[in-house]
């Protein structure tokens, strides 16, 4: 336990000898950025240039979706010759374990529900969901109490904005309960 | 000196009991998700960006200030009292810090912390008194070529510079680029990138992107590889600092500081270099005055010269980016763009212009700094206790509290439940950079100063007709190119010695730890 002193972040990453497995993924995210970067470019050709306007709204875009497209594809070049990433660490983020994708995507599905609910229900309720459903997610298994936190949050975070700083927060189908 | 009579009005204009019940409220506020894990400074103050909407210009930046101090120094606790650093600029005070509360001095390094990081801020915050104004008299001189050059001098050291890997800070720093074309182009009005999107128009809220990627990112990332182990905080009392104490903290605060201001007012400076500098001269140091009989030293046993340099030199340095930051409106670290996106919500744009249209409001700043500063010390150093207990909270509640407060900030930008999936984008997008190991800082530079950089682009090649020479056309931009390719040039040699000293400290440091191992656990034993 005492001898967990961690290194900090800026290590000798990429001059270490090469690492035996490939990350494959960086491929993917290598292609994504390649996609964007293209796209970029082709829509910065679809803008038109004024007359007086020695420069237009192109070059830059251009400059950079063409950066864009480079830098992806040494990314892939090298991640091909084994450069791997260097994860982010942090106070409660354990990069030795496998990725536990499950729960992040049961956080976008909270997430998205939010998205779909919260003009209907109001902050109130849609935040108390949010709270409680997040918990659910990672592995609480307290859910009266943290729908009962989730409440008390949102009701008061409501209430803080619509009184305290004048932002109108919508009331939903609790509009005149609140 | 006019520049202290500005500050004195700015007082005059910060010191009314409403706002010092502002500035507490920041501090407090601050304090309290900085204390939080896995929050830093910079996602502590785009989290609570939302509470200052309402508020008038003067108000929201003294409650600014006291997040920024508050959060800052909520985030030393939690590297002191918890076995593992969260952020870059926090792993030298972790190492002596974390030791020190180990053997039942955590009150002292907590102490140490707070008042060295007052020692450090004050005369930080004087400094950028004294040198932002002169700056900024020479920065409107400067010709938009020359800015170019300044500009693509900060985004290109920030990611080449800084990180393990050129190649990953090049790439995110081009993402953020092109996230800072979406919306409407300046000049002729025609939409980039909006794929007929209404909301995307009026170009993205740097808010919504700053969340997303700090705040909802981080917490993607962390319910990814939750450390399912339970937590270890370690017991802490009273903070408060002994005359023996006090005679060893002093020198090591004014030498951090030392090193944090310069280096927090480079591009790609920040905090991370200035406290491993600190950490090592005081080792060093310790080391010399023990062998010549006077002083002691404990290094690797909790040594308080190791806490208090190397906190000292975090807050200098977080001192030290507003100076670029209100002189030339350029901002260098997470934190100052945060700021400076804030700033931008209340109409003021970011550039040399700033600190001369501005002025009022940055006085007042200045001066919230120093106040905020000052409450920090009263507020924090009886609170240690309480905050000390916020490091308990259960993991899940905790990171649920932080989507739930993400998504609010989000939502209150506009009302609009759109943006609540544009934070999801992003935060999306922060769980990736942090998978891939794509540094965040150049990308959120890149978003904010993608639009400055291409107004004023076109701005010089509108002088000179399309003829790109211009750019270099200036004496002062060939010194800003210049002072790139050198620093380019000596990358490898710097990262070399730093990696080298670094793993040397690290090791020394754990076999200190594993020799003292016994000694250490019984006395937590004792105090349980």
């Amino acid at each position: 336990m005492s001898t967990e002193v961690e290194t900090p972040a800026a290590g000798p990453a990429d001059h270490g000898p090469p690492a035996p497995r490939v990350d494959a993924a960086q491929y993917g995210l290598a292609a994504v950025l390649l996609v964007v970067g293209a796209y970029t470019v082709y829509d910065a050709t679809t803008l038109e240039v004024g007359f007086a306007d020695p420069v237009g709204p192109r070059i830059f875009p251009i400059v950079i979706g063409a950066g864009l497209v480079v830098t992806s594809v040494l990314l892939a070049v090298a991640a091909a010759r084994g450069s791997r990433p260097e994860p982010e660490a942090g106070e409660d983020v354990d990069v030795t374990t496998p990725a536990d994708w499950p729960t992040v995507l049961k956080l976008v599905g909270v997430i998205l529900l939010t998205i779909a609910t919260v003009t209907w229900i109001g902050w109130a309720l849609a935040g108390a969901v949010l709270f409680a459903g997040a918990a659910w997610a990672l592995g609480s298994r307290t859910l009266i109490r943290d729908v009962l936190v989730g409440l008390v949050l949102a009701v008061a975070s409501w209430y803080g904005f619509v009184v305290g700083l004048g932002i109108p927060l919508t009331p939903g189908v609790l509009d005149g309960i609140l | 000196m006019e520049n202290l009579g500005l500050l004195w009005d700015g007082l005059g204009a910060a010191l009314t009991p409403m706002n010092l019940l502002y500035a507490a409220v920041g501090v407090l506020l601050g304090t309290f998700v900085g204390v939080l894990p896995g929050i830093g400074p910079a996602m502590a103050i785009a989290l609570l960006l939302p509470v200052t909407y309402g508020l008038e210009p003067t108000q929201a930046f003294i409650m600014f200030a006291g997040l920024y101090y508050g959060g800052m120094y909520g985030g030393s606790t939690t590297s002191i009292l918890l076995n593992t650093p969260g952020e870059s600029a926090s792993v030298m005070t972790a190492l002596e810090g974390n030791l020190m509360a180990r053997v039942g001095r955590g009150a002292q390094a907590l102490a140490t912390a707070a008042v060295g990081s007052f020692v450090a801020g004050t005369i930080g915050t004087l400094l950028v008194a004294m040198f932002a104004p002169a700056l900024a008299d020479v920065a409107v001189e400067i010709g938009s070529p020359s800015y170019f050059a300044l500009m693509v001098l900060a985004l290109v050291m920030t990611a080449t510079v800084l990180g393990a890997s050129p190649l990953r800070g090049l790439l995110a720093l081009f993402v953020g680029l092109t996230i800072g074309l979406v919306g409407l182009d300046l000049n002729t009005g025609q939409p980039r990138l909006t794929f007929g999107v209404s909301q995307l128009v009026d170009r993205l809220d740097i808010v919504v992107v700053a969340v997303g990627i700090f705040a909802l990112g981080e917490a993607l990332w962390v319910a990814a590889h939750l450390r399912r182990k339970p937590v270890r905080v370690v017991p802490v009392g009273q903070p408060w600092l002994g005359r023996e104490d006090l005679r060893r903290s002093w020198w090591p605060w004014l030498r951090g500081t030392a090193y944090g201001f310069p280096f927090g007012a480079l591009p790609a400076g920040g905090a991370e270099l200035p406290t491993f500098l600190s950490y090592v001269t005081e080792r060093k140091l310790a080391k010399r005055s023990s062998a010549k009989g006077r002083g002691k030293d404990e290094f690797g046993q909790g040594a308080i010269e190791g806490v208090a340099g190397p906190e000292a030199a975090n807050n200098a340095s977080a001192a030290g980016m507003l100076v670029p930051m209100l002189a030339l409106g350029l901002p260098v670290t997470a934190t100052a763009s945060v700021m400076l996106s804030a700033l931008q919500g209340y109409g003021i744009q970011p550039g040399p212009q700033l600190m001369t249209e501005h002025a009022d409001m940055v006085w007042t700043l200045l001066a919230s700094l120093l106040i905020g500063n000052l409450l920090l010390l009263v507020l924090n150093l009886p609170l240690a206790p309480l905050w000390a207990r916020l490091l308990r909270i259960p993991r899940p509640q905790l990171y649920a509290g932080i989507l739930f407060f993400a998504c609010l900030g989000a939502y209150a930008t506009n009302l609009d439940p759109f943006d609540i999936g544009l934070l999801l984008v992003f935060g999306l997008l922060g769980l990736a950079m942090r998978r891939f190991g794509l540094p965040v800082l150049p990308l959120i530079l890149g978003v904010i100063l993608g639009p400055l950089m291409e107004t004023k682009l076109r701005e010089a090649l509108t002088i000179s007709g399309g003829d790109p020479a211009i750019l270099w056309g200036e004496p002062l931009a060939i010194v800003i190119y210049a002072v790139l390719l050198l620093v380019l040039a000596t990358r490898p040699l710097l990262s070399r010695w730093r990696s080298r000293t670094e793993s040397r400290m690290v090791a020394e440091a754990a076999a200190d730890v594993v020799r003292d191992d016994g000694a250490a656990v019984g006395t937590e034993g004792d105090q349980r």
